[in-house]
């Protein structure tokens, strides 16, 4: 008997269904028509139409960070597909597996610059884990498979499917591979044993050991192992801001996030610390703040399933290359299979001096009367944390705040662009956020200048009844760079006053709800009136716009150079 | 320090896989001396091979960052251990009739061969390594040549 044939089209939809996936983000377009037809005649698959291409793969990241699953995008050629690439970027440098599928123009057009035509494969190249242009109807199958694979394994990360309209309508048999096979990838998931011993000898001998975890921890589900292995050793741990979440900060252990913004007794911890441990983090520059005086005089272990992650910044002294889980798991198993010694005078002098250090922090000024950024966001966290909430931000001043205050004791809760530091990142991974976690309240913390990034997702919000608050903290500048410029350019603010439509106006056009809070007893009614609203809420917070983050250890300098507050001298 | 190295990729033949390993170079910004690429007798796979001049730090994350593509099997730094490195050449030269012999003679003792004589041009081929094609440079510089290629480098390990 002839095998059935399916349309290209009809592959993706059943291949996409093999996979398990439900729910995709898209917008169409010319040349993927097809696979929009094959749609219609479906439920098995929730289509979220967004309204740029920016927002669907934002949102498919927002959904692969709460639900653990890969997002999946689907936009037209041309400019539906680089209108992706930003998003694709922000999932490569943060780690989260996506699988996105372009349109592309049919195979004999490719290359004569066709009507919607861009190299979609050349562009991304270097900004997605893989990416695979599809030739034949027979191999589609195949690749999808091999892309979910891809995306979800190692570290994760996108990869990109581009599909010519012709091969959408070719036919072929379908048959979903069970098995990859692919002789270049074989990621590593057990750490060397030899490592792992030679990591916990040095360890059991550091006197002043303090852990870095990453987003790594969150990627393997490693929270669990990472938090017992820390509590057999009593050694305190900082986060990354990726890592934040990964263990419970409201464990008197937990140092809080350290870095450029970073505590100053995490920072300090970490520079005086005799042992590092470094887990499922890559030592981006604005954790280790300037490369050379960076752990001098410690002894680092680092553990990262990807090998490019070692050495690559922070030279490293024992490497291991694996699997967060497995690796801490292995080290659990060891060190209980005797009994752990621990020198209560030696530990208790570095906890001590910890203590010492947590004194020093930075006090929030507000520099007039009017509502303060911090004042608003402690409130917001106060207010919120019954809810569990999950809370994503867009990048800057606000995303900082909320990384210094915003306290959580288990992963997947904090979204937010760490690598890239994309603007207008946070509304639609609320958006991603929001359908994979139905359940859940979905906070966006944003500024003003990020939340005009996005801000037409709030139609997507209101087509599908989701709700998200978003919380715009406006200053009425791009608050960082104005941070800067105030400190580093002779208050010199270039281009970085912005003006902002009424957010309430326009969130009513919409049909959502918006609030405006510019006094401080205000703040808590708007929330309780935002939690009580049945659709997505705009909340203004006019705040004052002289308002800085710290503690702020300036860029280049090393991280126990830390600035507390606005007295300090740059020096 | 840096130092020369030379790196034999084993890749996957398919489409876009140079470019892959191309734009690693450029992206991270590394330096390409020389570049050569052919299939393997297997004709599934191809071979790139690779010069560059880097750190020993820079080829560690040079060669991570290629086993880290997907169509990239197998990298292997041949400066590491000792290798059989020939490149070949070939150099085209306007000779005048009181220079022929001359321009033989060098072909002779450098090993290259005459590969194609015309009234005014002989083209010498030679396949050698590093410090042979400089010696041809030299000897032949003082005739001023018309046109001068070279392959990149092939290398295999040795034993």
């Amino acid at each position: 008997m002839a095998k059935e044939m399916f349309t290209g089209a009809q592959i993706f939809l059943k291949s996409l269904e093999a996979q398990g996936v439900t729910e995709i983000f898209g917008y169409p377009g010319g040349v993927i028509l097809n696979i929009y037809e094959a749609l219609y005649n479906q439920d098995k698959i929730k289509h979220y139409l967004v309204r740029h291409e920016q927002a669907a793969i934002h949102a498919a990241e927002g959904y692969a960070r709460v639900s653990g699953r890969p997002g999946v995008a689907l936009v037209t050629s041309g400019p539906g597909a680089t209108n992706t690439v930003t998003g694709i970027a922000n999932a490569y440098y943060d780690g989260y597996p996506l699988v996105v599928f372009t349109g592309q123009v049919s195979t004999e057009q490719i290359g004569n610059d066709a009507f919607q035509e861009a190299d979609i494969i050349g562009i991304t190249r270097s900004c997605c884990k893989h990416n695979y242009l599809v030739k034949d109807v027979k191999d589609l199958a195949r690749v999808i498979r091999e892309a979910f694979y891809i995306a979800t394994t190692g570290k994760p990360g996108p990869v990109v499917i581009d599909m010519p309209k012709d091969i959408l309508v070719a036919k072929a048999p379908f048959e979903y591979p069970k098995e990859v096979k692919l002789a270049g990838y074989n990621p590593t998931y057990k750490g060397h044993p030899l490592q792992i011993s030679k990591a916990l000898k040095l360890i059991r001998e550091a006197q002043r050991p303090v852990i870095i975890s990453g987003g790594g921890v969150l990627q393997a589900g490693a929270s669990y192992e990472l938090t017992k292995l820390a509590q057999l050793l009593e050694i305190p741990v900082a986060h990354t801001l990726m890592g934040k979440g990964t263990y419970p900060e409201s464990s008197s252990q937990s140092l809080g996030m350290l870095g450029m913004h970073g505590n100053y007794w995490a920072n300090y911890a970490v520079v005086h610390a005799d042992v590092i441990i470094a887990v499922g983090t890559r030592f981006n520059d604005r954790i280790t703040g300037c490369l050379k005086r960076f752990a001098r005089d410690s002894q680092v272990i680092h553990i990262d399933i990807d090998p490019c992650s070692i050495s690559k910044n922070v030279k490293v002294d024992i490497p291991i290359v694996g699997d967060a889980k497995n690796v801490l798991k292995a080290m659990i198993e060891e060190l209980t299979s005797k009994p752990i010694v621990i020198d209560h005078t030696v530990k208790e002098k570095w906890l001590n001096q910890i203590d010492e250090w947590k004194k020093k922090r930075a006090i929030p000024e507000c520099p007039s009367d009017k509502l303060s950024a911090v004042k608003v966001i402690k409130t917001i966290y106060e207010y919120t944390k019954p809810f569990h909430p999950i809370v994503t931000t867009e990048v800057g001043q606000h995303q900082m705040w909320c990384a210094q205050f915003f306290k959580f004791d288990e992963p997947r809760h904090f979204i937010t662009s760490g690598g890239l530091g994309t603007m207008g990142f946070g509304f639609p991974a609320a958006i991603g956020a929001a359908i994979a976690n139905k359940n859940s309240l979905v906070l966006n913390i944003a500024g003003d200048g990020s939340i005009q990034m996005n801000i037409q997702e709030l139609a997507t919000c209101m087509d599908y009844g989701l709700k998200v608050v978003n919380c715009v903290i406006n200053n009425g500048y791009l608050g960082m760079v104005r941070q800067w410029q105030e400190k580093l350019f002779n208050e010199h603010y270039s281009q970085t006053k912005i003006s902002s439509p009424d957010f309430v106006k326009l969130a009513e056009a919409y049909g959502a709800k918006g609030i405006r809070v510019e006094k401080e007893q205000d703040i808590v009614p708007a929330l309780k009136e935002a939690m009580e609203s049945n659709c997505s809420v705009f909340i203004d917070f006019v705040v004052e716009s002289f308002e800085m983050v710290y503690p702020w250890v300036l860029a280049g300098q090393p991280l126990n150079k830390v600035l507390l507050s606005n007295d300090q001298k740059v020096c | 320090m840096s130092t020369l190295h030379t790196l034999s990729i084993l890749v996957t033949n398919e489409a876009g896989v140079l470019s892959r390993v191309v734009d690693l170079f450029s992206g991270r910004g590394y330096n390409i001396e020389s570049l050569t690429v052919a299939p393997t007798i297997d004709r599934n796979y191809s071979r790139i091979t690779i010069t560059t001049v880097a750190t020993s730090e820079a080829i560690e994350q040079i060669c991570k960052q290629l086993h880290r593509l997907i169509p990239v099997l197998k990298v292997s730094d041949l400066s590491v251990n000792e290798a059989i490195e020939r490149e070949i050449v070939m150099v085209k030269i306007q000779v005048k009739d009181e220079d022929a012999d001359k321009i033989l003679r060098i072909a002779e003792v450098t090993g290259a061969k005459v590969i194609d004589i015309t009234d005014k041009n002989y083209t010498l081929r030679m396949v050698a390594d590093e410090k042979q094609i400089q010696a041809l440079i030299e000897l032949i510089k003082p005739y001023g040549y018309k046109d001068f290629v070279r392959s990149g480098k092939v290398a295999i390990a040795r034993g």
